[in-house]
């Protein structure tokens, strides 16, 4: 089972310092959880003071400066993990510097037949991301 | 074999389907690696038994016989596709291996194994990444076979909302991939609180209706107490014993709680004679059982105050001095205000109302229970007995306004009533 953990968190409770460390432990957390095959892909993303929105709607394009939704939490990485279930899954969100500060996200990823190998992870990724803020 | 009658044959089926069928349900979903699945199969099953039995004889081993031919047909389903959808492409695979790879030696398996199954039901059904309210309905639709039509006639909600809250949770349980797994040692603790937890809100609803007229509803408190005896017997925890101590405490004292037309009787003015003394008992019994382990938790101290309670012969004969003082550990395992004003009330019967109403009054000073009616009424009761009248119909009519049982605002009325207001 492939689950993306979505790490949310209160950009502004980050300190510099507390921002360091917490990519230090995330890339000794990847380190270990590849050697072990769980890992297959994750980052933290730049704050939603970059973001950009692109809607298509009557196929005209729409270009707005921002996140989707305007929320006390954001979005600030993601993990991509191959887990045997929801229980090892949630053991590998508790392990997540993130989820000591904010809130991780579990949301199984949904297969669909067709999706080329390489690329299924990433689309995953995204169509997940998406519909979660949809939701808030 | 040949000699019982083809109706004797069919009365051991139906036998069988009130004693074993949750069991040989919570194998085949372990086998199936599907809830749906397995309750198909599970009927199935004994409809196979019901068709064959008669004519070829009861087989050795019933239970075996049930799980495996369930596992078949089952597995049959999934091939024909009957209820096809992509989530169970994977399933059909898996249920497959399963039974290319092992299958003589997983039906073999003895007792224990098969007991197992229970748990792992049980621990998928109250799983914290479900909705405390679909944990409730799960359990007892799955552990205790309930229909959807009994849990939500106990719950007073509609039938249609609680399908769906099931059918919700078990496309989570299937999507998420809520493992079917007894959990490991490290997480055991925390895992099992929470199914206590559900088997206690099982209980309690039961118990003391949470709205609408009624007080009591037998039928979920019994259930609760099955249910218990049911998990001391796969897990033989402290905790686990205690709480099923609890519940026979509390439910011993059922007959005695309110009058014939409903209305609540208070624990210092029940009639004695009505508490059930089996019941009490077995609950002093278990509780003096789970305080010798040495590992006293949360249940283990509610009981053994609902035992020191129930020993006692009137309720000024009641050993305060103990109860506040398992009140006090109880306050230090789970600090909370609600057991804080359970102390307050036993400090009172061992001190005196002004000590209580001290007590109580530093509670709600702080914010505290602000809306919990129960601390008016006590808050009351203290000013009642003190002869502050005024203060006493304020804080009643406060606790009116808070309640949400009819049976408890008749009762907080009649008292307010009685103070000439």
């Amino acid at each position: 089972m492939k689950y993306m953990l979505l790490i949310y968190s209160d950009e502004n409770a980050w300190t510099e310092s507390e921002r360091e460390h917490c990519y230090e432990e995330s890339t000794q957390l990847v380190g270990q959880l590849r050697s072990s095959g769980q890992c297959l892909a994750a980052a933290p993303l730049h704050p939603v003071s970059t973001a950009t929105s692109v809607r298509v709607r009557d196929g005209k394009r729409l270009v707005t400066d921002g996140p989707f939704a305007e929320t006390r939490e954001q979005l600030g990485g993601y993990f991509l993990i191959d887990a045997t279930d929801l229980d090892e899954a949630i053991r590998i969100a508790e392990r997540i510097p993130g989820a000591r500060v904010g809130t991780v996200e579990i949301r199984p990823v949904l297969e669909i037949p067709g999706l080329p190998e390489a690329l299924d992870a990433v689309a995953a990724a995204d169509r997940n991301g998406h519909s979660v803020s949809r939701r808030r | 074999m040949c000699d019982e009658t083809a109706a004797s044959i069919r009365e051991r089926i139906e036998e069988l389907y009130r004693s074993e069928s949750r069991r040989v349900f919570a194998t085949l979903v372990r086998l199936l690696g599907d809830l749906d699945l397995a309750e198909e199969a599970l009927h199935d099953a004994f409809a196979s038994a019901m068709q064959k039995w008669p004519g070829e004889g009861v087989p050795e081993n019933p239970r075996g016989w049930l799980i495996s031919t369930g596992r078949f047909k089952g597995v049959d389903a999934i091939r024909r596709g009957v209820r096809f959808d992509a989530s169970l492409a994977e399933l059909a695979q898996r249920a497959e291996q399963k039974m290319a790879a092992g299958s003589a030696r997983e039906l073999e398996e003895d007792r224990e194994g098969l007991e197992d199954d229970r748990l792992r039901l049980i621990f998928t059904c109250c799983h914290p990444a479900l909705a405390a309210e679909a944990q409730v309905a799960l359990t007892l639709r799955e552990v205790c076979g309930l229909t959807t039509e009994e849990i939500a006639r106990s719950f007073l909600i509609a039938p249609s909302t609680l399908a769906q809250r099931i059918v919700r949770a078990k496309a989570k349980i299937r999507r998420a991939a809520i493992p079917y797994e007894i959990p490991p040692r490290s997480e055991l603790a925390s895992r099992l609180d929470a199914v206590l937890q559900v088997v206690y809100l099982v209980f309690n609803e039961g118990y003391a209706a949470s709205s609408g007229t009624t007080l009591t509803r037998a039928d979920l408190s019994a259930e609760a107490i099955r249910l218990g005896r049911l998990l001391v017997d796969l897990l033989p925890e402290p905790e686990v014993e205690s709480l099923l101590a609890l519940m026979l405490l509390q439910e011993s004292r059922r007959l005695a709680r309110a009058s014939p037309s409903g209305e609540l009787i208070l624990l210092e003015d029940q009639d004695r004679a009505l508490w059930d003394r089996a019941q009490i008992e077995e609950g002093v019994e278990r509780v003096q059982r789970a305080l010798t382990s040495g590992r006293v938790g949360s249940y283990t101290l509610q009981a053994a105050i609902a035992a020191v309670h129930a020993e006692a012969p009137t309720a000024a004969a009641t050993d305060w001095e103990q109860i506040v003082a398992l009140y006090s550990l109880l306050l230090r395992v789970e600090p909370s205000p609600v057991v804080e004003l359970n102390r307050a009330v036993a400090v009172a019967m061992r001190d005196g109302p002004e000590a209580g109403l001290a007590a109580i009054d530093a509670i709600l000073d702080r914010g505290a229970l602000a809306d919990f009616h129960l601390a008016y009424a006590a808050r009351a009761e203290m000013c009642r007995r003190l002869e502050r009248n005024e203060d006493a119909a304020a804080a009643y009519r406060r606790a009116i306004g808070l309640a949400r049982q009819e049976p408890e605002r008749q009762f907080l009325d009649k008292r307010l009533r009685e103070l000439g207001h």
